[in-house]
């Protein structure tokens, strides 16, 4: 188990290294920053002094050999716009899209699981063919146009739920939520809908075809025949034994759910890290990006760590072969 | 049992368990028969235990579903039935995964289930098929004892021959869907009426000359969709004449309890001695 501990976390590392890498160059690519950064009144001087303060003026290689330097001692650098540390700034946004992302994972759970397991115990009735076009639907349309939609209809047509922001937050635990009080939660529903549309829509076809499957598999027809009743076999039998690919799928798209939801982020004005991304984008704000990508880096590997012992909890054949190695 | 998946279903006929009628009792009635009354063991160990459940979880909720019993007692009931059935160190086992046995023991664990509730029937569905000879023996003779023990009815559904002669008392063949031939095991097997019985005993490799090619019954089985008009096996049959393409024959009782659904019976010593619906 240890063993395989530190290979993961070796993985990890190269992963992050490549991917540093190819921010930080492709960044230089894109433009030089520092046309960015400069206002059109500043002179040759002004600019000079400029790119000195944020180390632009020396060539690329040395560039990113201080920032290696600067990685060790636990510095990832500073914005160039805000001028304050990057990790600080999107350590800063993180806690708003991980709510964000976790209440899209909730409903893709609460609302898509049972939707699909009804859709795999009765394949043949209208119901269920309704809820596998609707997941058509949810795969298909575009998340801005149905973002801009779920506004059009609940905020400005009916006016039950607010369009933008995150509402009041409280501090908890040095964290701050807006899950806590109604009005967040009020705040949160329609983007982490908008959000969790794709992950219902994915959730309802891994859980009928996952269900579809276990129903043809002869332990559910043993368990039949032991003359369980049907709320037992789908609760025990069934449901244990789909959740194995879900939770695979699930972890690897929170994963995505965090890192990428710029789009939704953008629509709803979130101030979360995608927002933020984004602008860095635009403003070229290299160091930003670098440490926005090592943050999504360091989520993934962890969470398929945490998906691993998961499996281990849901599928005892897993457990065996660990203990062997 | 009502466990055929759809379209599959009870067309006609009827079923008795201890006088009582079966066929079109509801699901609820159904569920109460089902391991409580008749158990059933399935062909591939392999598979019909569910993989990501403990041993005691799976015995348990047998129990539990036929009747209010503390946890307790119901894991002492799942030991002792694991003992009965030859499992060492039961009470570890219990805390095992299927993955952790092998294919004989796992069919040992799904016959303790069956076993669980003391049922009045057990239906094997090819249950040593998947297990090599050695392991089929050692089942085959559990299940004979156990079944003395408990005076449970046992229905083994099989192709092999040698497990039938060895283990039945009365014997059915079937073909196509349909019941061709029943009788005592050794009138059946000695001087079968039917020619698909007959077929049947003339592949085994013990009846056929050394050296030359085994006999077969020519042709394939039809598909149950598109069964011919009159008697499914007439095509195969050597003795099909023009009748067997034309209706389907009735069952005929012969001596001894034995009845043939055959226009053209083999044994003529035994002379049938009436007709039957069924």
């Amino acid at each position: 188990m240890l063993s395989y501990f530190f290979r993961r976390f070796g993985q990890a590392i190269f992963v992050i290294l490549a991917m540093i890498v190819l921010v930080f160059f492709g960044v230089n690519v894109v433009g030089d920053p520092i046309w960015m950064l400069i206002s059109p009144e500043m002179d040759q001087q002004a600019i000079a002094a400029t790119a000195a303060a944020l180390g632009l003026d020396k060539p690329i290689g040395e560039q990113f050999f201080f920032f290696i330097k600067g990685l060790f001692q636990g510095d990832l650098g500073r914005s160039f716009v805000h001028g304050e540390p990057a990790i600080l700034l999107i350590l800063g946004r993180m806690g708003a899209t991980m709510e964000l992302a976790i209440a899209a994972l909730l409903m893709a759970i609460i609302i898509g699981l049972p939707l699909g397991m009804y859709a795999g115990l009765h394949p043949d009735r209208r119901a269920s063919r309704t809820i596998m076009a609707g997941s058509i639907l949810g795969f298909s349309l575009p998340t801005f146009w149905v973002g801009l939609m779920l506004i059009m209809i609940f905020s400005v047509m009916i006016g039950w739920l607010p369009a933008s922001g995150r509402g009041p937050t409280d501090t908890v635990l040095g964290i701050q939520t807006s899950l806590l009080s109604l009005e967040g939660w009020r705040h949160i529903a329609l983007p982490a809908l908008n959000l969790a549309l794709l992950k219902i829509s994915l959730m309802i076809r891994l859980a009928r075809s996952g269900t579809r499957e276990a129903m043809s598999m002869d332990y559910v027809k043993f368990a039949r025949a032991k003359g369980l009743k049907e709320s037992v076999i789908i609760r025990v039998h069934i449901l244990k034994n789909i959740l194995i690919p879900i939770v695979t799928v699930l972890g690897l798209e929170f994963g995505s759910l965090v890192a990428f939801s710029v789009v939704t982020e953008t629509i709803f004005s979130w101030p979360g890290m995608g927002k933020l991304l984004l602008e860095a984008i635009q403003r070229l704000d290299r160091p930003v990006i670098v440490a926005y990508v090592m943050v999504v880096v360091v989520l993934f590997v962890f969470i398929n760590l945490i998906i691993d012992i998961l499996y281990s909890v849901l599928d005892p054949r897993v457990r065996l072969t660990e203990a062997k190695a | 049992m009502g466990l055929v998946d759809p379209p599959g279903r009870i067309v006609s006929g009827s079923i008795k368990l201890g006088g009582k009628e079966l066929v079109g009792l509801d699901d609820q009635g159904m569920r109460a028969i089902r391991g409580k009354e008749i158990s059933m063991i399935f062909q591939d160990p392999m598979m019909t235990l569910n993989p990501v459940l403990r041993i005691d979880t799976q015995m348990i909720e047998a129990i539990d579903a036929h009747e209010k019993t503390s946890k307790k007692a119901a894991l002492a009931r799942a030991q002792q039935a694991l003992e009965k059935v030859g499992i060492p160190a039961a009470a570890d086992r219990l805390k095992a995964y299927p993955h952790q046995f092998s294919g004989g023991m796992r069919q040992r664990v799904a016959i303790a289930i069956a076993l669980l509730n003391n049922p009045s029937l057990i239906i094997a569905d090819e249950p040593t098929t998947a297990l090599d000879v050695t392991i089929q023996s050692q089942i085959l003779a559990k299940m004979q004892e156990l079944c003395a023990d408990s005076g449970t009815a046992l229905i083994w559904i099989t192709h092999d021959l040698t497990v039938v002669a060895g283990l039945a008392h009365r014997v059915a063949v079937m073909y196509a869907g349909r019941l061709v031939e029943t009788g005592f095991v050794d009138d059946v097997l000695d001087h079968p009426l039917h020619p698909y019985t007959r077929g049947l005993l003339r592949s085994l490799p013990s009846e056929g000359i050394p050296g030359q090619p085994l006999e077969q019954i020519p042709g394939m089985t039809p598909s149950l969709g598109r069964l011919p008009p009159g008697c499914a096996f007439a095509p195969r049959c050597r003795n099909a004449t023009e009748i067997c393409h034309r209706s389907s024959p009735e069952g005929t009782v012969f001596p001894n309890q034995r009845l043939a659904r055959c226009h053209h019976p083999f044994d003529s010593v035994a002379q049938p001695v009436g007709l039957t619906e069924r």
